[in-house]
């Protein structure tokens, strides 16, 4: 056995329950039992979902796919969930989603994250870059309604394009492991042969399984796929005769994803595509018609409403709150409105008045706003 | 006389120019070494405490448990509590040094000390009514306090002071003078007030003084004792420190009239004016969070404080350039002048000696000597 399944089973046995006790509190005010912890081993803590990276491996030029090794915390996930991680660059926490590649099944207990490496990418060229094994992370519950029914469907279709991949190949895998029986097409979307993630696996995957058809589509001429150019119905239709008995899973960039469920509504079959997006709609900010002012109450600052989001407000204000996507993806911000109406950038929708949770990234004061913050 | 008079608006704004530039630099290169550095402290930190918590427990070892467990609870005050809660890391996005989220080993609830101290003690740095750690309601510290026979005992106040130190900074946001002495608030508000600080006391008295000991078994008392040893060389050092930052006879207090449309520069100046240095060794500094470099702290409250040591040349090339003190000695100098200064206030008395640094009272008629009302 690993050390780390020694801390698992360390954290998990009785010790666990001594640690989470009122007197383990009393004894460690203020700080928390955490805070001693670590002090022993970085991944151990009694409340956090904490991982050491075990591998790093670089697939393609421009992707990486990480090997994690949770501590006791981590609940699991379900097929097509992601995950928000938090990882420190120049002394600065950055927190982004990802959604774990393998199996929920995996014996071994581990998680696999692949991210693609983007030229401009903060975080996603650190991981690929600057990301050494035996690192520790920190790492949410996995979340997110993207996922692999329990009652599994029979026939099904996983589309994706690029980075996207991530989520499907889980389903894929996790449905392999389970010896789904029903037919599986995978088809991906991807620039080139090289730039193709998880590319031998599933080769040898679709060459395994009898029930699994690989359908490769590559933007370049001359790759060796089964298909090229871009998504469009009638190649759909010609691939894949059969997608409307299909339950669906697409994730990939906007553009292929806008594609595809143009189709899927002109169909009437939205209802049986699911889908997972890694990037938002651009945020429709007006600062012209701002009002009003931003009061942070904990911290006990005010500023002038400057019509942008309730995030970027506070960040100018010299706070620092919690956040991750700034696209009203993770949720990571989400902090209680005490009062206020705010729009929502991506709808344009208003806020009731009172109280409630908002995520201040894609939220914009519409006159005076409180925030407990 | 004062040097507001001799600086011209100009000279305050290019002061305030000059001031932010070594501010923004700082910022600027904020990163990997300042999450080092506190990550380390708050290690070496829990470690003294693990250390001396156990230490306290076996007789032999019981002094050097004692001194673990006091400098542990110094280093989570100063270097570390003082300076996370003043935001100084909140650049890092770690909750764990967040100062929305930091909370300290000590009885004042993080809360009231950012009210207290972070807002009115830094804002309105040693303005008379306005800064209450001018005196803690408690002494008497500056000319242009009106002297009041409660003041004889500015000495044994000022003793007892340091001794229950943590517990007079846990009840400052209440301003009890205001209830006991200038019958202003009312019992009931009082009480209001205090439930929050109460909890906080609990918790902390409970861990130290009832917990700790029982954990020990038969060794309870000695456990007991040393817990208060420990709590009593935090509230005496940490007491002293602030002192000395503040009290040493050439530094300044203001009347409030300053407050009214002071400019950035002039704000600068002020915190300059209002805060004195002590030298020391590494050991020193860290021990007193940094706050060796007082006069750079109150300029910057919101850098890490490992970095005042190294921006100190710049801040005093600025107060050569400008003819503006730069007010420092050791630590045994400062000491002994915030002394005489505490002692020689208990009697009535208005001006200072000869020096006479101190701007004019709130009262004083013409409103030419109020030097930064215009
Ligand atoms: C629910 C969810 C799950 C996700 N799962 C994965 C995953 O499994 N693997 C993965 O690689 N990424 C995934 N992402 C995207 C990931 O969270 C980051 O957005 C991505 O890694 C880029 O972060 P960055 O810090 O490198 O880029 P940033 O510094 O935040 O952005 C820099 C530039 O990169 C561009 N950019 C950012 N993200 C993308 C993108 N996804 N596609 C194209 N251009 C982009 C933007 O145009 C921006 O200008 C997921 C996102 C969400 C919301």
């Amino acid at each position: 056995m690993n050390t780390a399944n020694n801390s698992n089973s360390f954290l998990k046995s009785g010790l666990r329950r001594v640690l989470s006790s009122r007197l383990a509190e009393t004894l460690t005010t203020p700080h928390g039992v955490d805070r001693y912890l670590e002090l022993f081993n970085p991944t151990w803590s009694v409340h956090e979902v904490r991982a050491e990276v075990v591998a790093v491996k670089h697939g393609t030029a421009d992707s990486v796919t990480l090997t994690l090794r949770p501590n006791g915390n981590w609940q699991g996930f379900r097929a097509g969930q992601f995950l928000r991680l938090t990882v420190e660059i120049n002394g600065v926490r950055r927190m982004r989603c990802y959604s774990p590649a393998n199996s929920v099944h995996a014996a071994d207990g581990l998680i696999e994250l692949t991210a693609k490496a983007h030229a401009t990418g903060f975080v996603s060229k650190h991981l690929k870059q600057g990301l050494q094994p035996g690192t520790v992370v920190t790492l949410s519950q996995a979340d997110g309604v993207f996922a692999l029914p329990d009652q599994r469907p029979d026939r099904v279709l996983l589309i994706s394009g690029g980075s996207g991949i991530t989520p499907v190949m889980s389903m894929l895998r996790t449905l392999l492991d389970e010896k789904h029986q029903g037919r599986i097409t995978f088809l991906h979307y991807c620039n080139t042969a090289l730039d193709m993630i998880y590319a031998s696996e599933l080769a040898l995957i679709a060459a395994q399984h009898a029930n699994v058809e690989l359908i490769r589509c590559y933007a370049q001429p001359e790759q060796g796929g089964e298909l090229q150019g871009f998504f469009s119905r009638e190649q759909l239709r010609a691939a894949v005769p059969d997608y409307a008995e299909a339950t669906a899973f697409l994730c990939g960039p906007p553009a292929m994803m806008a594609a595809v469920e143009k189709v899927w509504a002109e169909d009437g079959l939205g209802d049986r595509l699911h889908l997972e997006r890694f990037t938002a709609a651009p945020l429709v900010i007006d600062g012209g018609s701002a009002e009003g002012e931003v009061r942070f109450a904990r911290s006990e600052r005010l500023a002038v409403n400057s019509g942008a989001t309730l995030l970027d407000q506070a960040e100018a204000a010299g706070l620092r709150p919690e956040s991750g996507c700034r696209m009203g993806i993770c949720k990571a911000c989400t902090c209680r409105k005490t009062h206020g109406v705010v729009r929502d950038a991506r709808t344009g929708e208003l806020s009731e008045a009172g109280e409630q949770d908002i995520q201040i990234c894609v939220s914009v004061p519409v006159g005076t706003v409180t925030l407990d913050i | 006389m004062g040097i507001f008079q001799k600086l011209t608006p100009e000279q305050f704004e290019a002061i305030g120019t000059e001031l932010d530039a070594i501010r923004n630099r700082v910022l600027a290169d904020l990163g990997e070494r300042d999450a080092r550095y506190i990550r380390g402290l708050v290690k070496r930190q829990r470690q003294l405490e693990v250390a001396g918590r156990v230490m306290l427990m076996i007789p032999p070892a019981w002094p050097l448990g004692v001194a673990a467990l006091g400098a542990s609870k110094i280093l989570d005050n100063m270097e570390i509590g003082h300076n996370v809660m003043h935001g100084q890391y909140d650049f890092m996005g770690d909750p764990a040094l967040n100062s929305q989220k930091f909370d300290w080993d000590t009885s004042d609830t993080a809360r009231n000390w950012k009210h207290t101290h972070n807002y009115e003690h830094h804002t309105y740095t040693n303005v008379l009514n306005r800064d209450h750690d001018v005196g803690y309601g408690l002494l008497r510290m500056s000319e242009d306090q009106a002297w009041e026979p409660r003041f004889l005992a500015n000495l044994p106040l000022t003793v007892i002071l340091h001794t229950f130190f943590q517990h007079f900074v846990a009840v400052q946001n209440l301003k009890l003078e205001n209830y006991l002495v200038y019958k202003t608030k009312t019992g009931a508000q009082l009480r209001e007030e205090f439930k929050p600080v109460w909890k906080k006391m609990r918790k902390q008295l409970a861990k130290d003084y009832v917990f700790f000991p029982l954990l020990a078994g038969p060794l309870a008392p000695l456990v007991f004792v040393g817990n208060v040893a420990a709590n009593l060389t935090r509230n005496v050092w940490a007491c002293a420190v602030i002192f000395n930052g503040h009290f040493p006879e050439d530094v300044e207090q203001f009347p409030e009239s300053v407050i009214e449309n002071e400019t950035r520069g002039q704000w600068y100046v002020r915190q300059l004016l209002g805060s004195a240095n002590f030298s020391g060794g590494k050991l020193m500094h860290i021990m007193s969070g940094n706050l060796s470099f007082q006069i750079e702290h109150h300029l910057f409250p919101d850098l890490p404080a490992h970095r005042y040591q190294e921006i100190s040349p710049e801040v005093q090339a600025i107060c050569r350039k400008y003819g503006l003190p730069y007010n420092t000695g050791s630590f045994l100098r400062q000491t002994l002048s915030t002394w005489k200064r505490i002692a020689r206030l208990s009697l009535p008395g208005r001006r200072k000696p000869a020096t006479g640094a101190a701007v004019p009272a709130n009262d004083a008629e013409s409103p030419r000597e109020l030097p930064l009302a215009a």
